[in-house]
């Protein structure tokens, strides 16, 4: 494997002095975001895509220092795809669907984490954080309407009824800027949740974890290898996944005692590398960190005009991938709201609806991950006398092997009781519901061969399922009604494999598509900007799909 | 009030099965005794499946524990 032209680890972005920095007084911006991580970075691309004006400020001139966030979930590839990146992740990023789990010297079983086929995206890729965060800038740099100011530091916020005023520290000094919106992505230390006087609060763990990132050339397969108690560091448990560029991340438990000063140092972090990949292993130490965690959010991700995304709003444990993840799925849920209520189309009240899928997501990732920390860190005697019977009984019973946990990977969380979804009037099999986030199929447009995930997304969309030999369930005046629904609506007319090519259907390549939906002749589905279901029917009724598209947008109690 | 726990008497040789308990930690370390009992629960527990008896279980097992009872460096 070759490394990437650019390197990004190395690239500095100049500050550059703004001319809002003289001005007499704060000049506003509809929106700015802090923080030009993953998650800043996917929001602002959602919505300079969108056509809204954006500023985004980072508080360093560099993208991430070390690998950082490593294990990409296909929800994010997918949204990625959406912000014109996917490819490029996948391209650069190691693929990979298999988790495999040691008792010391013992395989004890292996998971797949794509069982299916018939998908775009694949479970996971690793990438390291500074390919991730360098694609999305290069995407970001595409955006006119997208201005990034490095060497710009949030140091206060007031909160204001029409937006926020905002402080900001500058090597040329502080200046203030108002803006309609601010979106804190500023990370797990926010220093916008702390001005405003917010808490993110929750459970931290007495554990310490060191992170070895070394280059080698090795030949273990690309999966996540995960051991309890290895011969080569007993009684912890250590991890081994592959980045690009020949990069392994190694992550070591090494209990509370450590002093995470010595053992970042390499004749602590060398020796522990060597008794996993023997003595007469070559590699070269990359990137050492030694961590602890909490899992933790803020009582509410919205407050007023301010709406907080990934770590500041929300933190978890390492183990199972859900804290980048969850952050870009954060900006996918927020950006299209915030933008139709930018464009006017939604009322304020729509963003309410961010803090409560979002939040459902938080408690969500919180639950896995405490539960994944609490088998790998016992907390208790007795914990861990549970834990070892677990992973004893796990060599020989299959029931037990599905109590062992080390870590639950990210999945997007589906929105069940979401106040945008409308409820089932039908039966349907299967895990398509309101709320859920849409499945991808291959599909064929005109025998071109394609995804259906790739003609979804950044605005409504109505799905019909239609029998062989229909062009479309939409009489003239129901094309007309729904033309006139207070936002857009793209329709995607699907029909079933063997169809005849025709430029204006979606042939559902293998039916997947239908039996992924559960659809016959008639189906309709209604889906989000971000992809998730909003209501689904066995008939297309346009009254129906109007109620719903109003409902979808925060409007269901109309007052009369 | 109704359990879903069945707590009348089930063994067929109630004697016998209480000798068989105790013998099964015979010769064992606490330890190994702590790691036995935590096995036997997680089979036994499988086996019953059902989550509403696990529950009833669970409270029975733990009731009239006083918790304030406990010296503050217990865990």
């Amino acid at each position: 494997m070759s490394a990437d032209p650019v390197d990004y680890q190395t690239l500095v972005f100049p500050y550059a002095r703004s001319s809002d920095q003289q001005a007499s007084k704060p000049v506003s911006h509809p929106v700015v975001i802090a923080g030009a991580g993953p998650v800043g970075l996917s929001a602002a691309i959602d919505l300079a895509q969108a056509g809204h004006p954006v500023l985004l400020l980072d508080d360093d001139d560099r993208l991430s220092t070390g690998s950082r966030a490593i294990c990409f979930a296909k929800r994010t590839l997918e949204i990625a795809d959406r912000l014109g990146v996917g490819q490029r992740f996948v391209d650069k990023g190691v693929t990979w669907n298999t988790g495999k789990v040691f008792l010391r010297d013992d395989l004890l079983y292996s998971f797949d984490l794509l069982p299916e086929r018939g998908h775009r995206r694949p479970a996971f890729i690793n990438l390291q954080q500074y390919y991730v965060e360098g694609y999305l800038l290069d995407r970001a740099r595409e955006l006119p309407n997208l201005e990034i100011r490095w060497k710009n530091r949030v140091v206060d916020v007031k909160s204001q009824s029409d937006g926020a005023l905002i402080d900001i520290v500058t090597p040329d000094g502080t200046y203030q800027l108002h803006c309609d919106w601010l979106i804190a992505a500023d990370g797990g230390r926010s220093a916008i949740r702390r001005a405003l006087g917010f808490e993110s609060k929750g459970q931290t763990f007495r554990d310490r974890f060191l992170i070895a990132d070394v280059r080698m050339v090795a030949d273990f397969p690309a999966e996540r290898w995960f051991w309890f108690d290895p011969p080569f560091h007993p009684k912890q448990s250590v991890l081994l996944h592959q980045q690009p560029d020949d990069i392994w991340r190694i992550d070591f438990q090494l209990g509370w005692d450590a002093d995470p000063e010595v053992e970042k140092q390499p004749d602590r972090v060398i020796p522990r590398v060597q008794a996993l990949l023997g003595k007469d292993a070559k590699f070269e130490v990359e990137w050492v960190s030694v961590y602890t965690f909490g899992c933790q959010r803020m009582e509410k991700f919205r407050h007023g005009r301010v709406l907080f995304v990934g770590d500041s709003a929300h933190g978890v444990s390492p183990f199972g991938a859900r804290g980048a993840n969850s952050g870009v799925q954060d900006a996918d849920n927020l950006a299209w709201k915030l933008s139709l209520v930018l464009a006017g189309k939604a009322r304020e009240n729509l963003l309410d609806s961010f803090d409560v899928e979002r939040v459902q997501a938080a408690e969500e990732n919180i639950l896995n991950s405490t539960r994944s920390t609490d088998f790998i860190t016992p907390k208790t005697a007795v914990s861990r006398a549970f834990r070892d019977a677990t992973l004893e009984l796990a060599r020989k019973w299959p029931f037990a092997r599905r109590l062992v946990n080390s870590g639950r990977l990210s999945l997007p969380t589906m929105y069940a009781h979401s106040p945008l979804n409308t409820p089932d009037t039908a039966s349907f099999a299967g895990t398509m519901g309101p709320g859920a986030p849409a499945a991808d199929a291959p599909i064929r447009i005109n025998t071109a061969p394609d995804w259906f995930l790739t003609q979804c997304g950044n605005e409504f969309v109505l799905v019909t399922f239609l029998d062989v030999g229909s062009l479309s369930l939409l009489t003239p005046a129901a094309l007309a009604s729904l033309a006139s629904a207070r936002v857009p609506v793209r329709l995607l007319n699907v029909v079933p494999p063997g169809t005849r090519p025709h430029a204006a259907l979606i042939e559902d390549a293998d039916g997947y598509l239908a039996q992924r939906f559960d659809a016959r002749p008639g189906t309709t589905y209604l889906l989000r900007p971000d992809q998730h279901v909003a209501a689904r029917w066995r008939a297309f009724d346009v009254d129906a799909v109007l109620a719903a598209l109003d409902r979808a947008l925060g409007q269901a109690e109309r007052t009369p | 009030m109704t359990t879903p726990l069945n707590t009348h008497l089930n063994f067929p040789a109630p004697d016998d099965f209480y000798e068989a308990l105790i013998a099964l930690h015979r010769d064992l370390t606490p330890a190994q005794s702590e790691l036995v009992n935590a096995k036997l629960i997680l089979l036994l527990a499988n086996h019953i499946g059902d989550p509403t008896v696990l529950a009833a279980a669970m409270a029975a097992a733990r009731a009239r524990i006083d918790v304030t009872a406990q010296s503050p460096d217990q865990n």
